[in-house]
């Protein structure tokens, strides 16, 4: 698929910069022309992995969050979303809704919201490495009535 | 984000306003826990008419609170909620534990 367009970013893992993250994804996914629902989708699935990274990967270690973001021919968004903080154990544990080796307030809902949100979501992850979410999400074209 | 909080007898109103996400949940979870510890409401009505975005942590803020008002035997109602966070309220199964319109 051709790439049309691309940018990347990356920033300190701060919870301060989630609505940061959101904002960008969204001003650049705003080309495609999505739809408010489509947008708020995208919106809260960024936010779920830019908030996994924070919370999980570096918990209490300042650590950089990368997002590398394109747009390719037939409105495709894809978006990845990396950190190189702690891994996950077990990908298919971390996957299942409502599980959070956090507790608390967290409801265990992430990976839950991004696939629900998302037309996929591909996680790939090394122990000690850190951890790397790609999700994509087509934006059909919208009918325009004229007159 | 900010909270604004109302006590009218036994309901304690919590209207939210901002962006909802995990940097600012623990701030709203302590003003909304202060009322409830000191007012033991029958009924915590969550306004949400003035939030423009929701992720999951407003889901862990809404349970939390939920868990707590249960232990009191209160009950939870969650109003102006926007397609976005009903949507994220729906895929929790927010509509089984609260009261939502």
């Amino acid at each position: 698929m051709k790439i049309i367009n691309k940018f990347n970013m990356n920033f300190y893992a701060r919870s301060a910069n989630e609505g940061f993250a959101r904002s960008c994804i969204s001003a650049f996914a705003s080309q495609l022309d999505p739809t408010i629902e489509e947008l708020n989708d995208i919106k809260t699935a960024v936010s779920e992995a830019v908030t996994n990274c924070i919370v999980h990967a570096y918990k209490e270690k300042l650590g950089k969050i990368y997002i590398i973001s394109e747009i390719a021919e037939g409105g495709v968004l894809k978006i990845k979303i990396r950190d190189t903080g702690c891994g996950i154990e077990n990908i298919e544990q971390a996957l299942t809704p409502l599980f959070t080796t956090l507790g608390g307030e967290r409801a265990g809902l992430g990976f839950a919201v991004m696939q629900s949100f998302m037309d996929s979501v591909k996680v790939s992850s090394k122990l000690g490495k850190g951890t790397t979410v790609t999700m994509t999400k087509k934006i059909l074209p919208r009918i325009t009535v004229n007159g | 984000m900010s909270v604004e909080i109302t006590i009218k007898g036994e309901v304690v109103t919590a209207y939210l306003t901002g962006e909802l996400d995990h940097h600012n949940a623990a701030g709203i979870r302590e003003k909304i826990d202060g009322a409830i510890d000191s007012n033991m409401p029958s009924l915590l009505v969550l306004d949400f008419g003035g939030v423009s975005f929701m992720d999951s942590s407003g889901i862990g803020l809404i349970m939390g609170r939920y868990r707590c008002l249960q232990k009191h035997g209160a009950k939870m109602h969650i109003t102006g909620a926007s397609p976005q966070i009903e949507k994220v309220m729906k895929l929790a199964g927010m509509n089984r534990l609260a009261s939502i319109n």
